[in-house]
C-alpha cells in the first residue's frame, strides 16, 4: 500500500518522464556502446561520448528555454527558431567580416557584432509575437513565415555564400576559453539556466505566463495583459534562437544560412513535449525542458553513432513527436482508460 | 444595398489577388518585353513550371477550407520524387509503377495525418510538422545522393509537347506555336474536378460547412470526423500527384528537393482568398495564387541580378500582407456586429 | 380546451458528481402551444432541455412522445425523432448562403450532384410559406441575428419536427426583432407545432406564450397557464417565495445608511454600449449596496462596466471624489476596486495554479512584474487567508481546481481581500455553494463593511440580499428601474420593481 503510494507519488512528480526518458536513451547507450560514460582528457579537453552530448546539446537547451515559454503563454510553438539562428549568425559574421565572404581580420569588436546579431533575432521574435499576440493568428502560421523566408533573408546577408571568420577569437564561443578543458557552449548554456532561473525567481514573469496560458479571461481580470505577455514570451524566444545561433556559427567559425539551426525547432519542440509540458499551453516546467533537451541530444548522438546520417535523423524524431503527442491527447487517454476498464469488468 | 457591400467582403481578397496578378504580369509585360515576356508561351511557363505546385496547392485548399492545415507536402514531394526516382533508377521499375507508388504515398500520408488529427484530436500543425520532418527524413533514408530519372517512358511523359493552335511570330515572320506538357493539363483538370466537387456534392458543402462552424455542422447532422478524415486523405492523395507532376518536371530526386513547399501552397491558398481560419476558399483562387508565386519567381529569374531568395521573401510579405488583411477584415466583421448592437441599444432606450 | 399532448416528460432526474441538477421533474407539451420554460440559473432549465434533445444521457424517468417512448442519444437522434433546438448561438454556418444552411444535409440531388436550381426553389418557397424577408443567395452571416434564428427555425420546420425547442432566442434581438419572431412562432403555433421557449424576459413570456412551468433548484415548482398567474407572482416562484409570506419576512440586519459617508464610488451616465444603458450610482464608504434584477437584466454588465472589465465608452466615473477613466481592470485595481467575477471556472480561477498563487495573483499583478513577492510572503498571505476563511484544502499548494467550487469561491475572495481593496464588487459570490459556506461569506461581507468598505452584492435570492445589501439598486432589461431604501426593502416590493408593468398577468 505504502509502496504503492509512493510509487504514485514518483510517477506524478513533474520530473518523472523526462528523466525517465533520459535514463532509458543513456542506458541503451550503454549496452550499445560499454565505453559511453568514459571521459578522458584529449590534448588538454575533455573528451568522450557524455561530454559530446552536454556540448552539442547546448543551443538546444537555449532554444528549449525560449520555446517553453512560447509554448506556456500562446499554446503554441514557434518553428521559425532555426531559420533565426541562421539570420542571427549570418548577421553577426557578415558583421565581423566587414561584408567578405572570407576574413582574417575583425571588422569590430565580436561583442558588438554578435549582440547586434542577437538582437535582429529579437526582432524576428518581435515580428512573431506582433502577428500571434495583436493580430490573433495561429502561433505555427505565423512562425512558418520565418520558417521559410528566415533562411532567405540569412542568405541575402550572406549574399548566397558561407561566410568565414577565421580569426581564433571567435572560436571561443563555440569552442574552449584558453586551457579550460570544458568546451564553452556549456557555459553559455548554464549561464542562460541561471539568467532564466533568476528571471523566474526574481520577477512574477513564470507566474503571469502560466497564468495567461490557463486561463487568459481570468488572467485580464487580475489586471494581467496578455497580449504584452505572450508578445514577451515570443521576443524573448527570438533573442535566444539569437544566443544559440551565434554559437552555432561560432563552432563552425562560419554563417552557413541552409545548415545553421536546421531542423533545431523540431528538437526544441520534442524537449519542451518530452519535459512533461503540455503543448497546448499552460504550467510550464523548465527543468523538464532543459532535461528534455538533452535527452534529445543523446538521442542525436547515439543515433549518429549507430550510423544514421544527420539527414535521416528526423525520421525518428517525428516518430518519436507522435507518441509523445498521442500520449498526451486526452481523446486518447480516454481510450486506453475504456479499455482498460472494460478489462477489469471482463 | 448592404447586400451589395457584404458580397464584395467575401470576394474581396479574391478580388485583390487578381487585380495584383494581373498588375504583377502587365508590369512584366512592359518592363521585361525586350526579354520576352509578353511572349504567350512565358505565360504557359507559369503553369508548366507550377503544375505540381497548383495540384498540391488545391489539396490543401481543401484541407484548409474545413480549418485545418498540412505543411507536409513539401516533404511528400520530396519522399515521392525521390521513391520514383529510386524505383526506376535503381530497381528497374516502370513509370506506371513510380505513379502509383506516388500515389500511394500521398494515401499514406493523409491516412495516418487524417487520423491522428480527426479521431484522437491532435493539432494538424503539430502533426503534419512531424509528417514534414518524417517525409525529409525518410527520403534521405533512401539515398542522400541525386538520382537523375532517365527511363524512358517516364521522360516521354515529361518531354512530350502538346502544340497549341497560336504562338510568337519571331522576326524572320516564322510562328512558333506555344506548347504545353501533360502535367498542365492533369493540374488543369485536377483543379476543374475540385471546383465541381466543392460546389456540387454533399462532402464538399461539408466541407464549407465544418470551417464555418464545426458545431454548427454537427448539430446539423453532417458526419464531421468522417468529412474531415476524406479530406486528409484527398489532401494526402493530392500531394502525392502533385509530387509526381513536379517530378516530372524536375526529373530527379534528391534531398533537399521541394523545401519550403508547403510554404509556396499555404501562400497561394492564402492569398487566392481562403481563409486561415476556415470555411472560406475556393481552388480557383488558389490556381491564382500559384500564377502570383510564378509570376513573381519569373520576373525575378527574368530580372536576372536578384537573387532567387527574393521569391521565398517576396512572397512572405504577401502571405504576411494577406494575414494581417484577413485579420483585419475579421475584425471589421465584428464591428460591424458591436455597431449593431449599438443601435440596438438606442432602439431600446427610445 | 386543452390540446392533445404530444411530449411529456416524466419523473426526470439528473446528477451531476455531488449535484442533484434535477430532482422529479415533469413536463408537458401539447399540440400547438407555446409553453414558457422559467426559472434562475441554476434551475435546471438547460439540464433539462439537454436530457430532452440527448446532449446528457438519460438517468432516470420517462420520455413520451405521440404516446411512445422515447429515448435520445444525440441531438441527431432527437431530430428523427421531431425535436429540434434553435439556440441562442445560432447554430449554422455564417459562411453558407440562406438557402445552403436550410438543406445542408440534405440537399436534393440529380445523380451525384447537388441540384442547386431545386434548393433554390425550395428553399424560396419555405421562405415565403413561413414569411421570413430573406434571399436564398445572401450569405448567412450577412443576416440580421433574427432572420438567421428564422432560417434556423425554418430549417427545423422543413424537417418536420413537432417539438421546437427555442433557447433564450431571443437575448440578442431588438424588439423589432423580436416581434418577427413572434409571428413566426405563433405561425408554427396554428401549424400545431409544440414549442418549448425557455427565456428569461417576463414581457415576452406574457406576449407569446400559452403556458408557464416554473423550475427552482432542480425542482419543479408547478405548471400554469399564462394568463392566470400574474406577474409578480411568477417572480415570486422563479425567485422561491410566496408572496403570502413575504411580509412576514424582515431583513435580518439593521440596515445602517450613513449618506454622510464620503462617496466611494460615483458614476454619472455610465455606459457600454450593448450590454448596459446609462446609469447613476453612488456608492458610501462602509456601505453594502445590491444590486438585483432577473438573469440578463444588466446587473453583471453594470459591474462590469465600473470595473472596466468592459470598458466604458460614455459618462464619467469619479472614484473617491476624483474623476478617473478606467481602460483596463488594472487601472480599477489600483484605484482600490476588486471583482469577483460572476462565472468562477471561466473568469475566475485560474484552475492549474495552485491555491497559494491563486490568492497572490491579484496583488502580484498590482505589484507589477519586477516586484515579486517573497515565497515567505506568499505562503504567509495564503496560509493566513486559509485560515480566515476557513478554506478547505490538503495544502496551500494544491491545484485550485481540486477544491470544492464553495472553497474556490473562497479562495478568489481571498485573493481580493489581499489586495486590501476600498470597494469590493461580489457577482453572485454565493451561487453553487453550500448553505454554511453562504452565511459565512454573507457575514464577511457585513464584517467587511463595517470595517469601512464599499461592497457591492449581486445575488438571484433576494433573501440573502436583504440580509446583507443596505440599499438595492434593481435592473431590467438593461437599464437601472429603481432604488429601494430602508422600508421599501422587503421581497414584495423588490418583485414588484423587478416585474415592473403588470399588463400580462394580474387583472
Amino acid at each position: 500500500m505504502t509502496k504503492k503510494s509512493f510509487w504514485n507519488r514518483l510517477v506524478h512528480t513533474s520530473l518523472f518522464l523526462p528523466v525517465v526518458c533520459l535514463i532509458a536513451v543513456l542506458l541503451i547507450n550503454l549496452i550499445q556502446t560499454p565505453t559511453f560514460f568514459k571521459v578522458s582528457i584529449n590534448n588538454g579537453v575533455l573528451y568522450g561520448y557524455i561530454i559530446d552530448i552536454i556540448n552539442r546539446g547546448s543551443e538546444l537547451v537555449i532554444l528549449a528555454v525560449g520555446m517553453t515559454l512560447v509554448t506556456a503563454a500562446s499554446g503554441g510553438q514557434d518553428i521559425s527558431v532555426g531559420a533565426i539562428m541562421a539570420v542571427a549568425a549570418a548577421i553577426c559574421c557578415q558583421l565581423l567580416s566587414g561584408g567578405k565572404v572570407s576574413t582574417n581580420t575583425l571588422a569590430m569588436p565580436i561583442f558588438i557584432a554578435a549582440l547586434v546579431g542577437i538582437l535582429a533575432a529579437g526582432l524576428c521574435g518581435a515580428f512573431n509575437g506582433l502577428l500571434v499576440a495583436k493580430f490573433k493568428i495561429q502561433p505555427m502560421v505565423a512562425t512558418l513565415i520565418l520558417f521559410t523566408a528566415g533562411r532567405g533573408i540569412a542568405q541575402l546577408v550572406t549574399k548566397g555564400q558561407i561566410t568565414y571568420v577565421r580569426v581564433p577569437a571567435y572560436k571561443v564561443l563555440g569552442g574552449y576559453i584558453g586551457k579550460c578543458p570544458v568546451p564553452t557552449p556549456v557555459f553559455v548554456a548554464i549561464l542562460t539556466v541561471i539568467v532564466m532561473q533568476l528571471i523566474l525567481k526574481k520577477t512574477a514573469l513564470g507566474l503571469y505566463i502560466e497564468s495567461v496560458g490557463i486561463n487568459g479571461s481570468a488572467s485580464r481580470l487580475v489586471g494581467l495583459n496578455s497580449t504584452l505577455l505572450k508578445f514577451i514570451s515570443y521576443v524573448i524566444c527570438g533573442l535566444l534562437a539569437g544566443l544559440a545561433g551565434i554559437v552555432a556559427s561560432s563552432r563552425i567559425y562560419s554563417a552557413d544560412a541552409n545548415n545553421i539551426g536546421l531542423n533545431m525547432e523540431m528538437d526544441a519542440i520534442l524537449a519542451v513535449a518530452l519535459g512533461g509540458n503540455n503543448l497546448g499551453g499552460g504550467k510550464f516546467n523548465m527543468m523538464g525542458s532543459i532535461i528534455g533537451a538533452y535527452t534529445i541530444q543523446a538521442l542525436t548522438t547515439s543515433l549518429y553513432a549507430m550510423n544514421v546520417s544527420a539527414d535521416q535523423l528526423p525520421v525518428y524524431k517525428a516518430i518519436v513527436v507522435v507518441v509523445i503527442v498521442v500520449i498526451q491527447s486526452p481523446v486518447f487517454r480516454k481510450k486506453i482508460a475504456g479499455l482498460s476498464k472494460r478489462k477489469a469488468v471482463a | 444595398m448592404a447586400k451589395k457591400a457584404k458580397l464584395s467582403k467575401t470576394s474581396f481578397l479574391l478580388l485583390i489577388t487578381i487585380l495584383m496578378f494581373a498588375v504583377m504580369y502587365i508590369a512584366g509585360m512592359i518592363i521585361f518585353n525586350d526579354r520576352g515576356f509578353a511572349r504567350p508561351q512565358m505565360f504557359l511557363n507559369l503553369f508548366i513550371s507550377n503544375a505540381g505546385l497548383i495540384v498540391i496547392a488545391c489539396g490543401l485548399t481543401i484541407v484548409m477550407i474545413t480549418g485545418g492545415i498540412d505543411i507536409s507536402v513539401g516533404s511528400v514531394t520530396a519522399l515521392v520524387c525521390m521513391s520514383s526516382a529510386d524505383i526506376m533508377q535503381n530497381k528497374g521499375m516502370s513509370a506506371y509503377a513510380a505513379l502509383i507508388l506516388s500515389l500511394v504515398i500521398g494515401l499514406l500520408f493523409g491516412l495516418v495525418q487524417g487520423y491522428l488529427v480527426t479521431y484522437l484530436k491532435i493539432q494538424p500543425f503539430i502533426i503534419t510538422l512531424a509528417g514534414m520532418f518524417f517525409g525529409r527524413g525518410l527520403t534521405a533514408v533512401i539515398s542522400t545522393d541525386m538520382i537523375a530519372i532517365k527511363n524512358k517512358t517516364f521522360l516521354a511523359w515529361a518531354n512530350e509537347k502538346m502544340y497549341l493552335p497560336f504562338g510568337y511570330t519571331n522576326r524572320h515572320g516564322v510562328t512558333i506555336n506555344s506548347y504545353i506538357y501533360p502535367t498542365v493539363v492533369v493540374a488543369l483538370v485536377v483543379v476543374i474536378l475540385i471546383t465541381l466537387m466543392l460546389h456540387f456534392t454533399k462532402f464538399g458543402r461539408a466541407l464549407y460547412a465544418i470551417g464555418g462552424n464545426e458545431q454548427s455542422a454537427v448539430m446539423m447532422g453532417l458526419n464531421v470526423n468522417r468529412t474531415k478524415m476524406k479530406a486528409y486523405v484527398l489532401d494526402g492523395f493530392l500531394a502525392g500527384l502533385g509530387g509526381f507532376l513536379f517530378c516530372l518536371n524536375s526529373c530527379a530526386g534528391f534531398v533537399e528537393q521541394a523545401k519550403g513547399l508547403e510554404m509556396d501552397a499555404i501562400s497561394a491558398a492564402v492569398i487566392g482568398g481562403t481563409l486561415l481560419s476556415g470555411g472560406v476558399g475556393t481552388v480557383f483562387g488558389t490556381l491564382f495564387g500559384v500564377l502570383i508565386k510564378g509570376t513573381i519567381a519569373s520576373l525575378i529569374t527574368t530580372q536576372g541580378t536578384l537573387s532567387s531568395w527574393w521569391v521565398r521573401i517576396v512572397l512572405s510579405i504577401m502571405l504576411c500582407f494577406f494575414i494581417v488583411l484577413q485579420a483585419l477584415i475579421g475584425s471589421v466583421g465584428l464591428k460591424d456586429k458591436k455597431e449593431k448592437k449599438e443601435k440596438k441599444g438606442k432602439a431600446a432606450a427610445a | 380546451m386543452d390540446r392533445d399532448v404530444i411530449l411529456e416528460m416524466k419523473n426526470i432526474t439528473k446528477t451531476f458528481p455531488g449535484v442533484k441538477s434535477l430532482s422529479d421533474v415533469n413536463f408537458t407539451l401539447r399540440q400547438g402551444e407555446i409553453h414558457a420554460l422559467m426559472g434562475e440559473n441554476g434551475a435546471g432549465k438547460s439540464t433539462l432541455i439537454k436530457v430532452l434533445t440527448g446532449v446528457y444521457d438519460l438517468e432516470a424517468g420517462t420520455i413520451i412522445m405521440d404516446g411512445k417512448n422515447i429515448v435520445n442519444h444525440s441531438p441527431e437522434e432527437a431530430q428523427k425523432n421531431g425535436i429540434s433546438t434553435v439556440y441562442q448561438e445560432v447554430n449554422l454556418c455564417p459562411n453558407l448562403t440562406v438557402k445552403e444552411n436550410l438543406f445542408i444535409g440534405r440537399e436534393p440531388r440529380k445523380g451525384r450532384m447537388i441540384d442547386w436550381k431545386e434548393v433554390k426553389k425550395r428553399s424560396a418557397d419555405l421562405l415565403k410559406e413561413l414569411e421570413i424577408d430573406a434571399d436564398p443567395d445572401q450569405m448567412l452571416g450577412d443576416c440580421s441575428l433574427a432572420v438567421q434564428q428564422m432560417i434556423a427555425i425554418a430549417r427545423a420546420v422543413d424537417m418536420q419536427c413537432k417539438v421546437l425547442i427555442l433557447d433564450e432566442p431571443t437575448s440578442s434581438l431588438d424588439d423589432e426583432e423580436v416581434e418577427k419572431l413572434f409571428r413566426l412562432m405563433r405561425m408554427l403555433r396554428d401549424k400545431d407545432v409544440g414549442i418549448i421557449f425557455v427565456t428569461h424576459f417576463l414581457e415576452q413570456v406574457y406576449a407569446v406564450c400559452d403556458r408557464i412551468t416554473v423550475l427552482r433548484n432542480g425542482e419543479l415548482v408547478g405548471e400554469y397557464k399564462a394568463a392566470e398567474l400574474p406577474r409578480v407572482q411568477l417572480v415570486a416562484k422563479m425567485l422561491g417565495k410566496n408572496l403570502d409570506d413575504l411580509a412576514d419576512i424582515k431583513s435580518g440586519h439593521e440596515g445602517h445608511i450613513d449618506m454622510d459617508a464620503p462617496a466611494v464610488i460615483e458614476a454619472d451616465g455610465l455606459g457600454h454600449s450593448g450590454t448596459i444603458h446609462p446609469f447613476d450610482l453612488t456608492i458610501h464608504k462602509g456601505e453594502v449596496i445590491g444590486l438585483t434584477g432577473l438573469l440578463g437584466s444588466g446587473r453583471s454588465e453594470m459591474v462590469r462596466c465600473i470595473y472596466g472589465a468592459d470598458k466604458a465608452d460614455q459618462g464619467e466615473l469619479k472614484v473617491d471624489g476624483k474623476p478617473v477613466k478606467i481602460n483596463k481592470p488594472l487601472d480599477a485595481m489600483h484605484l482600490g476596486m476588486a471583482y469577483l467575477p460572476e462565472d468562477r471556472k471561466k473568469d475566475g480561477i485560474i484552475d492549474e495554479l495552485s491555491v497559494r498563487e491563486n490568492i497572490i495573483i491579484a496583488l502580484q499583478a498590482k505589484k507589477g512584474m519586477f516586484h515579486l513577492m517573497s515565497r515567505k510572503e506568499m505562503e504567509e498571505a495564503a496560509d493566513k487567508f486559509i485560515d480566515l476563511l476557513e478554506i478547505k484544502t490538503a495544502d496551500r499548494e494544491t491545484p485550485v481546481k481540486s477544491l470544492s467550487g464553495g472553497n474556490q469561491q473562497k479562495v478568489i475572495i481571498a485573493r481580493w481581500l489581499l489586495t486590501n481593496p476600498e470597494y469590493l464588487i461580489l457577482d453572485e459570490p454565493t451561487r453553487g455553494i453550500d448553505i454554511g459556506t453562504k452565511t459565512e461569506i454573507q457575514k464577511l461581507v457585513l464584517d467587511l463593511a463595517d470595517q469601512g468598505k464599499a461592497i457591492t452584492f449581486i445575488s438571484s435570492e433576494i433573501e440573502e440580499m436583504l440580509r446583507t445589501c443596505s440599499r438595492m439598486e434593481v435592473l431590467r432589461d438593461g437599464s437601472k428601474v429603481g432604488e429601494l431604501t430602508g422600508d421599501q426593502l422587503n421581497q414584495a416590493d423588490i418583485m414588484k420593481t423587478i416585474a415592473g408593468g403588470d399588463e400580462g398577468g394580474e387583472k
